[in-house]
């Protein structure tokens, strides 16, 4: 199988402490994948290297069919290659309509020129309905986001995410603070959207990964420690004694 | 006649030479004309006997000379030495004779010109030198200093054998040196006393030395060398405009003046016949070429004069040589003043370096005391104070308001230090309850805020104190300066400064490290919602770091008010420079403030004896310097990394 | 028309600014009754070149959250850039006239200089600096308006931005930024007078036999004009996405990176057409001022600026212009000298003396107390409230981070 992402070796470390120490790491074009480690792990790290927040001292990481290089390039040119990332708290503009929130994240050019002379026609208005259908927002179009409560923020924010149609969506610790209904939701739609593209879920929660039921990569000390289904890893000496060990 | 008179004096001065100790009076009679209109160009002579004459008069009497206490009375036409008294003079006769008293009228006073009295007064100084009083000693050798004279040469060197104040007999001999080289009776002693020197970088040596060095332009035919102790050839278009070598020609008469466009304008003005000048008609003269015929058709006819075109002038420069030449004679002197001015302009250029140094330390620790309150509110708030200048201006005027209670200027700068910290550490505080407080989660808003807090304080002051600048007067121990040498000095108030930074750097160091409230400040600072959940009040230590930010203001403020005039102003002087210095140091620490302080206060110094003219292109420079050092160090030279820089 | 339906706020303005222009012409003394005097005509259309830089000042830093000390800089420079081709014709005029008088006809040369004579010798020069290059052309001169402070804030904007500058360091910095021009310009040898500046703006060249009260009257109506159209334009480039995405880059900047729009790329756009509507504001001004100097450029100025944005009320149109209209006249009204004194028995307050202290206050108390500024006033005329768009505390005290700090 021919990956989507493929990050090999790559180390960064602040002040002398290696966050990231020789990591690698693949995924697929539609795949469901969990990442989960103790604190420090440099999960969070990870993530940022990928959407190009941070950047690494030495390593690849290289996206799509035709192998671009995300290291050199900006957050934003990242997001526009087809990476999304969902922050673990919802970060939607809060002065802003759930509508205006919606049609900013639509696939549209990016570029200030573009975005000045773009004016939505019916089918992006149909596109917005659709989506604020999709996260149960339908009633709420009109609204200023800051109205919202936090779970409906929660599913604004993945509603965005949508919209801007990645190929490969970073999921930062989705559960929290979530109820359990809430939670069962969640795994429904990640799973659901894992059909059609590459998902890497960030988590803490055994119990919601073992919900999910992909493979896991377990990350320890800036690298990977274990890969494979949940029950692997979990049987693992090493990952036992990682996450209780101590 | 002037000539004869001169053979004569100088028949009489070889005489007398022979019979010692010849009575002034009786050289004065002798040459009473040249005395009565003494001229610079001829008295000296006279001057020169009359102080060789042996006579223990001659003293007295130059002295009364040159004090215009030396007459001629009327009735018999004697010299006589004048002493008033009352309206009257008491007259004596050179020897010392009294002759009784006389109205004013009855005398004839001499009244030598500036000139004279200089030859007078270097005649003088051989008597000075060798005087018991050290006083009159150091006068005469001041007198030497500034005017210099081939005279003084034998006198000084005389006089230093008796010389018994140890200090006064090292400045003779340099004195002495120094002379020697402007009037040593040959080359070969003259580059001795110019080596003897070394690398001295007294101003006075220099200034010996720099005469050597003149040289004047001279013109030769092409291809000829001229005579003389040449420096260097000029050449045209090169070392030399064109213009300003066909000048020196014009100046030497050897061609005719260039023509300004003006004069050719007036020319052609004058020769206006029938609306043409020179058959050209006036329409076209608007273009420079129809001038040019026109002028050149009139000068066919004889009617202005001839006047260089520009490939006249180009030929004429071609067809000699120009050089630079010493007014000195001896090749060897130049090159050994030369390569002792050489030697001195390296040691110099050190001195110079060092100097510039303690300057960009002193500004440095004046931005540094200006800013350390600013980038402590900066960085534990992350809140920046526009009215921190304000602050400033509030302590400065603490110590003029003090100053008007306690007389004492030593004892009222004790009282205002701690007083101005105390005055503006309460107005920081209340500005943070009242304003500050709620704002901090909209760090613009609070930037604005208190820019509207500035600008009311500032009017405030100018309603309380008047629009004109208030004086804090430094005490005495204060004035002055430093004087390491010619070139390397530092006034005491620049050292207090310093120092002052010092102490206050010490006192935060000591606060942070040491104390709670530094404890507590650094754990604000780096996370605030954890230090608020071990316990700690941030709303206490905000208004605490806020209170201290300004306190330490309001003290810089006594001290920059001591270097600077107080004015409403004074702190608005200061803001922008601190923006910068915390700015480029980087937030939240201290050292980051003082290399911040440093940076900027050497860059600004640096700029400025590069381009020494213009201080405010320096500034612009170093303000354009600092928007691209963010560039590559956007959060400062020192700066918080990783995750407690908080991004 | 779409766009004016869905912003009625806009013909509302227009409609307010048609009114005013209407009034001021019937009241002039060159158009009307003359109830109001010339000199008063000019400040009024001073006042509507000052809330044009006001609205660029709204936008930059009410939608886009770049708080610039700088854009009364770019103001300047557009008044300096149509002052120098107002001074160049001007003394063109003048030096052919006296050339004229002599017998011969004067080259090219001779005018030139006489020109830069004229112009440079109150500054020791009589050399016609080579920025002058383009003076003696209007449209050059009229382009550079425009060229020369989009350029300039092209190039800071891209160092800024690029190195991700923001918040407090940016206001500090265009700060900086604004007192380097300032102090340049100072210099006897930057090739613009010094702190002489340039002075005679109010003479236009071509128009010297046009009486100053019909000229006034000509330039509100163009100030007026300019008003408009600049308020038709920001108000359309805010209405769309393009507005969404710069409020939501001052809301959160990193958010919005991460939705793949070039966060730079907007602010630099931003921040250069607010550049070009300054520069093109101070275009106006100046020839109504008479006079352009240095001083014009001092930081105090930009932050002026802020304080009438943020009174009038940031993040809309029509709260800055009511700012800087409001504002800039009672400021004028109180400096004048004709506000009568307060005798409070133990002192009288002049108001020429303490007009700066009022300002200063009510402006802190406007950022405390209507963080919307006379703005909200609308609000509640319209009954419109806003959500609260801060998160709830994290921690227990107020001292604790909120939500929206907290993320990162």
């Amino acid at each position: 199988m021919n990956s989507l992402l493929e990050v090999s070796g790559v180390s960064v470390s602040f002040d002398g402490f290696r966050a990231i120490n020789n990591l690698s790491f693949q995924i697929g074009p539609a795949e469901l994948r969990a990442v989960i480690g103790p604190n420090g792990a440099g999960k969070t790290t990870f993530m940022d290297i990928v959407t190009g927040k941070t950047r690494p001292d030495a390593g690849r990481v290289l996206f799509g069919e035709k192998s671009i290089s995300l290291l050199k390039r900006s957050e934003a040119e990242i997001a526009r290659i087809g990476v999304g990332r969902k922050f673990q708290r919802p970060t939607v503009f809060e002065d802003q309509t759930v509508t205006d929130n919606l049609m900013m994240a639509l696939k549209a050019a990016r570029g200030p020129w573009k975005v000045l002379f773009w004016r939505p026609g019916a089918a992006e208005h149909a596109r917005v309905r659709e989506l604020a259908a999709r996260v149960g927002l339908a009633e709420a179009l009109a609204r200023k986001s800051g109205e919202l409560s936090h779970g409906q923020k929660q599913w604004l924010e993945i509603g965005m995410l949508l919209a801007q149609e990645p190929r490969l969506l970073l999921v930062d610790e989705p559960a929290a603070g979530m109820t359990l209904a809430e939670r069962e939701q969640t795994t429904a739609m990640l799973v659901d959207l894992a059909k059609t593209r590459a998902v890497v879920v960030v988590e803490h929660d055994m119990e919601f990964v073992r919900r999910l039921g992909c493979k896991v990569t377990v990350l320890h000390e800036g690298s990977v420690l274990a890969e494979g289904s949940i029950d692997h890893v979990t049987a693992d000496p090493r990952v036992i004694e990682v996450y209780l060990g101590r | 006649m002037i000539r004869t008179l001169l053979a004569a004096v100088l028949a009489l001065t070889l005489a007398s030479g022979l019979a010692r100790a010849e009575a002034v009076g009786d050289i004065l009679d002798t040459n009473k004309a040249l005395v009565e209109h003494a001229s610079r160009l001829t008295i000296g002579p006279v001057i020169d006997k009359l102080a060789a004459s042996g006579d223990p008069r001659a003293e007295t009497l130059l002295k009364a000379w040159g004090d215009k206490l030396l007459g001629l009375r009327k009735s018999d036409g004697a010299f006589v030495l004048l002493k008033r008294k009352g309206a009257a003079y008491q007259l004596t006769q050179p020897d010392g004779t009294d002759v009784g008293m006389a109205k004013r009228s009855d005398i004839n006073i001499l009244r030598p010109n500036a000139g004279v009295r200089r030859l007078i007064d270097g005649a003088l100084v051989e008597f000075q030198l060798s005087s018991p009083d050290l006083k009159t000693r150091t006068e005469a050798l001041s007198i030497i200093d500034h005017h210099p004279e081939a005279g003084q040469l034998k006198p000084l060197e005389a006089s230093l054998k008796a010389e018994t104040d140890p200090a006064l007999r090292a400045r003779k001999e340099r004195l002495l040196r120094l002379l020697t080289i402007r009037f040593g009776e040959n080359s070969a002693k003259r580059i001795a006393a110019i080596n003897s020197f070394g690398a001295d970088t007294g101003l006075d040596l220099r200034g010996t030395l720099n005469p050597l060095l003149d040289t004047h332009r001279i013109i030769a035919k092409a291809g000829e060398k001229p005579k003389g102790n040449i420096d260097r050839p000029l050449i045209p278009g090169k070392t030399i405009t064109t213009e300003a070598a066909y000048d020196l020609l014009v100046a030497r008469g050897e061609a005719p003046a260039r023509q300004t466009p003006t004069a050719r304008r007036q020319a052609l003005e004058a020769h206006i016949e029938g609306g043409k000048v020179g058959g050209i008609p006036l329409a076209q003269l608007s273009d420079p070429e129809a001038r040019d015929r026109a002028y050149a058709a009139l000068e066919k006819a004889g009617q202005v004069p001839r006047a260089a075109t520009t490939r006249e002038v180009r030929a004429a420069v071609a067809a000699h040589d120009y050089w630079v030449v010493y007014a000195e004679a001896d090749p060897a002197m130049t090159t050994a003043a030369k390569a002792a001015l050489a030697k001195i302009a390296v040691k110099v250029d050190a001195m110079q370096a060092l100097d510039l140094l303690l300057e960009a330390l002193s500004l440095a620790s004046i931005y540094f005391l200006a800013a350390i309150g600013l980038a402590l509110t900066f960085g534990v708030m992350g809140v920046i104070n526009m009215a921190h200048g304000e602050f400033i201006m509030m302590g400065a005027y603490t110590g003029y308001v003090v100053q008007q209670i306690i007389p004492n200027y030593t004892l009222s700068l004790i009282v205002a230090l701690p007083l101005a910290f105390a005055v503006t550490f309460a107005a920081g505080v209340a500005m943070e309850r009242l304003v500050v407080r709620h704002l901090y989660k909209r760090p613009l808003e609070t930037l604005l805020a208190t820019f509207g807090v500035s600008i009311a304080l500032q009017q405030l002051a100018k309603n309380i104190f008047g629009t004109q600048a208030r004086p804090l007067t430094s005490p005495d121990w204060l004035d002055g300066a430093w004087v390491l040498n010619d070139v390397v000095s530092i006034s005491y108030i620049r050292i207090a400064i310093f120092v002052l930074g010092l102490v206050f750097l010490c006192l935060f160091l000591w606060v942070m490290k040491r104390t709670r409230l530094g404890l507590e400040l650094r754990a604000v600072t780096q996370n605030p919602g954890m230090a608020a959940s071990m316990g700690i009040n941030p709303d206490r230590i905000n208004m605490l770091a806020f209170g201290l930010g300004s306190g330490i203001a309001g003290s810089a403020g006594v001290a920059l008010g001591l270097y600077a005039k107080v004015t409403s102003e004074l702190g608005q002087d200061y803001i922008v420079q601190s923006f910068m210095t915390v700015v480029v140091g980087g937030v939240g620490n201290i050292w980051g403030t003082l290399a911040g302080a440093a940076l900027i206060g050497s860059l600004q110094k640096g700029i400025e004896w590069l381009n020494p003219s213009n201080t405010l292109a320096a500034q612009t420079y170093m303000i354009l310097f600092i928007i691209l050092f963010i560039q590559v160090r956007p959060r400062g030279i020192i700066a918080l990394k990783g995750r407690a820089a908080g991004d | 028309m779409d766009f004016l339906r869905k912003n009625p706020s806009v013909l509302w303005f227009l409609a307010i600014l048609a009114v005013f222009t209407l009034a001021v012409t019937l009241m002039a003394p060159g158009t009307g009754s003359g109830a109001i005097s010339t000199s008063f005509v000019k400040t009024l259309g001073k006042t509507l070149c000052l809330a044009m830089v006001a609205l660029a000042m709204d936008l930059v830093w009410g939608y886009a959250g770049i708080l610039s000390l700088g854009h009364m800089a770019f103001f300047a420079i557009g008044g300096y850039m149509i002052g120098m081709w107002q001074m160049y014709a001007r003394t063109e005029e003048i030096v052919i006239t006296s050339l004229a008088q002599s017998p011969i006809p004067p080259t090219a040369t001779e005018i030139h200089q006489g020109i830069a004579s004229q112009i440079f010798g109150v500054v020791g020069s009589s050399h016609m600096p080579e920025i002058w290059y383009f003076a003696h052309s209007l449209p050059a001169q009229l382009a550079l308006v425009v060229l020369v402070p989009a350029l300039l804030a092209l190039v800071f904007g891209w160092l800024a931005f690029r190195s991700r500058v923001a918040g407090v360091y940016l206001s500090i910095l265009t700060q900086a930024m604004t007192l380097a021009l300032a102090l340049w310009l100072f210099q006897n040898d930057s090739g613009l007078r010094g702190n002489n500046g340039l002075s005679g703006l109010q003479n236009i060249p071509g128009l010297g036999k046009v009486a100053q009260e019909t000229l006034s009257v000509w330039f509100f109506w163009a100030s007026a004009l300019a008003l408009a159209l600049a308020y038709l334009l920001l108000a359309w480039v805010v209405s769309g996405k393009f507005g969404s995405v710069i409020r939501a880059i001052r809301d959160d900047e990193q958010r919005v990176r991460f939705l793949g729009y070039p966060v730079e790329g907007f602010k630099l756009f931003v921040f250069a057409l607010t550049a070009v509507i300054a520069g093109i504001g101070g275009a106006l001004y100046y020839p109504q001022a008479g006079i352009i100097n240095p001083a014009e450029l001092a930081p105090i100025a930009s932050i002026y600026l802020a304080v009438w944005v943020a009174i009038g009320g940031r993040g809309r149109l029509y709260g800055a212009v009511m700012g800087a209209v409001i504002v800039s006249l009672l400021s004028s009204w109180f400096t004048g000298g004709r506000v009568p004194d307060v005798p409070l028995g133990f002192a009288t307050i002049h108001w020429v003396d303490w007009w700066q202290v009022l300002l200063g206050l009510a402006f802190v108390l406007v950022t405390l107390f209507a963080p919307r500024g006379l703005g909200g006033l609308v609000d509640l005329v319209t009954g419109l409230h806003p959500p609260r768009r801060h998160g709830a505390a994290l921690g227990p005290d107020s001292g604790s981070l909120q939500e929206r700090e907290a993320q990162e």
